[in-house]
């Protein structure tokens, strides 16, 4: 069960963010992104963390990415053009990110064991839900932290009106 | 039942399309994007390893995470859209005033 | 007689409840528009359709076979993959938040809940979460149909719905507070203890809430007075110029779907659900088996069909908002309203626990 959710939504993240890659219409890319977080929303709801699966939703696909989905109307953007781009890019670059993509990779195969299984349990157990675990943790231990996000939100806000006004 | 390692491998290859993503494209937004999808993979990590020990502590690091994502995407925007006004340009190339 | 397993029962009722659960949706789709514009008639002094059968209740059926016949317009600048995939995401996420919704007493019947297909602990996050997808549809139709009008109209529409869609969750966080739970039956069960005294609406003081959730509704399913995406004296039609036949049929269906869903989930967190109004006073009276399984069903589509009714009503009453009063009434209203719902919610809990 879980192995066949995994594949399924893991290989179609993977898909969709390989077509974000290739796309050259910057919509096309963002809808790509948005079936990349709906499949890990899936995925985080297969490893017991529903909350955070609706929160994936809500928050990622449904607000940041529409409003990338918005930007890109507003601003007409067109097909990106096909330019050289920086040599750094294409020589250090890429066999960097090979190299971290191998890396991360060998280490996790190599401690496969000790990283043990996952099961699909996280609805069903029912002792104490993952929900009221987080809200406890959030507005006990983690109150300050929690509160200092809402004050960096308020500044986002602040910054996005003031960026974005005619006469800047 | 799934190794936990797989969906940490997940994570890695969404990363490192990401990262080649953020080298490729000449566009502002979807570079942008790239970081999201970045972002994206390390939470997915986050939300394995919370799983693993059996602690929430991973899924709230998520939580910030997505909070802080949706602060920068904000502001993020609006300076791309401050800097189509001025430039009418979203290609990353040609915005290098500072460079000439 | 087959013995099935366990999943198997589970697998099956669950497909057979899918099905039902669509064919009358869709056919409460149907029947809406009839009655909107049954009713829209009837208040502006005029007999609405009455040709087709008897009253025009074959109506929707004729709409539907003209809708069919139609031609299927493809302009030829529309950006063709997503013009086709746009009317599909607004109508799918229209359908899909339904599933959440319990319909009835909690009945069982080998372990399977007969009258809710999906009893998520974060029901009520993921119809919202799904309700937010479905901007999506709006947005890329507008967007692809390559039709200044349309590209107006959606983007109208995605500021509007992004905006409302703050106010929506704030209202519904004093709902949250009581039940303390996300799940909708639970939130249904928290109000049905004595009748229409426990529901949120009057013994659990959010008729604020409420007042916040109806106007952000009407503004979330881009419906009179908030029907600035599809003005049709402004902006032609809106994101739907472009679309004909059952592409047009798609978006009709998902905006008559969109407000049962509303007025569902309206009716589950500030009704009761489908709790009798009237308590436990006459469950003596209906003690056996099958009218005791149906009338909580009653009461449930009473509530709803009561809820369109007054959707219909505001249609027919109010003029149209202009877009900076929309904006206004949602920024400098709604939301500081809606946070004092919450804060004065939350005070009331603690001081009385």
């Amino acid at each position: 069960m879980q192995i066949a959710l995994f594949t399924i939504f893991g290989l179609l993240a993977v898909i969709a963010a390989l077509n974000m890659l290739l796309q050259r219409h910057p919509i096309n890319s963002a809808l790509s992104l948005v079936v990349v977080m709906m499949s890990l929303a899936v995925l985080y709801w297969s490893l017991g963390a529903e909350f955070l699966a609706a929160a994936q939703i809500i928050v990622y696909a449904g607000a940041v990415m529409v409003l990338f989905v918005f930007v890109v109307m507003l601003l007409n953007a067109g097909e990106e053009q096909r330019t050289k781009g920086s040599k750094i890019a294409s020589i250090a670059g890429f066999p960097g990110a090979a190299a971290i993509f191998c890396l991360l990779t060998f280490i996790f195969l190599k401690n496969r064991a000790a990283l043990g299984n996952t099961q699909l349990s996280g609805l069903y157990n029912g002792a104490e839900s993952n929900l009221t675990r987080i809200a406890h943790a959030l507005f006990t231990n983690l109150l300050l932290p929690f509160e200092v996000t809402s004050v960096l939100v308020l500044v986002a806000i602040l910054g996005a009106v003031v960026l974005a006004r005619k006469e800047l | 039942m799934v190794p936990t390692s797989y969906y940490l491998i997940l994570g890695a290859v969404l990363f490192c399309i990401g990262i080649a993503s953020f080298l490729i494209r000449r566009n502002i937004i979807t570079i942008f994007m790239s970081i999201e999808l970045m972002l994206n993979a390390v939470n997915l990590t986050f939300v394995a390893f919370a799983h693993m020990w059996g602690q929430v502590a991973g899924q709230i690091f998520v939580f910030f995470v997505m909070v802080v994502a949706a602060a920068e995407a904000a502001v993020g925007l609006a300076i791309i859209i401050a800097l189509f006004r001025v430039r009418q340009t979203l290609n990353v190339d040609q915005v290098n005033l500072l460079k000439n | 007689m087959i013995h099935l397993s366990a999943f198997q029962i589970f697998l099956l009722l669950t497909v057979l409840k899918i099905a039902v659960v669509l064919v009358i949706t869709l056919t409460a789709v149907a029947y809406t528009v009839l009655l909107e514009r049954k009713v829209l008639g009837r208040m502006q002094n005029r007999w609405g359709p009455s040709r087709v059968g008897p009253f025009g209740l074959l109506q929707p059926l004729a709409d539907g076979i003209k809708l069919f016949l139609k031609e299927d317009l493809m302009p030829l600048a529309v950006e063709r993959p997503l013009f086709v995939a746009a009317p599909v995401i607004a109508l799918a996420c229209a359908l899909i938040s339904i599933s959440m919704v319990p319909f009835g007493a909690e009945t069982t019947y080998q372990g399977v809940d007969l009258f809710q297909i999906a009893n998520i602990n974060v029901g009520l996050l993921i119809i919202l979460g799904v309700t937010s997808i479905g901007v999506y549809g709006i947005a890329l139709s507008g967007w692809s149909s390559n039709n200044k009008y349309s590209l107006f109209g959606s983007l109208r529409s995605t500021a509007q719905v992004i905006s409302y869609e703050l106010a929506l969750g704030l209202s519904l966080v004093g709902v949250i507070l009581r039940a303390g739970s996300l799940s909708l039956r639970d939130i249904v069960n928290s109000q049905s203890a004595h009748g229409a005294r426990s529901w949120n609406i009057f013994g659990g003081l959010q008729i604020v809430g409420f007042f916040i959730y109806l106007m952000a509704a009407y503004a979330e399913t881009n419906r009179s007075p908030f029907d600035l995406p599809e003005a049709e004296s402004e902006l032609v039609a809106g994101y739907h110029t472009e679309y004909s036949s059952m592409k047009f049929a798609m978006f009709f269906m998902a905006e008559y779907a969109n407000m049962i869903t509303v007025a569902c989930v309206a009716t589950l967190l500030f009704f009761g659900g489908a709790s009798s109004p009237f308590g436990h006073l006459t469950d003596h009276l209906f003690a056996t088996g099958f009218i005791h399984a149906v009338l909580p069903i009653f009461w449930f589509v009473f509530k709803v069909f009561s809820f369109i009714l007054l959707y219909i009503w505001v249609r027919a009453t109010l003029p149209r908002f202009r877009y900076d009063q929309l904006m206004g009434f949602g920024w400098k209203f709604l939301l500081p309203l809606a946070m004092v719902n919450i804060l004065a919610t939350a005070l009331v809990l603690a001081f009385r626990s």
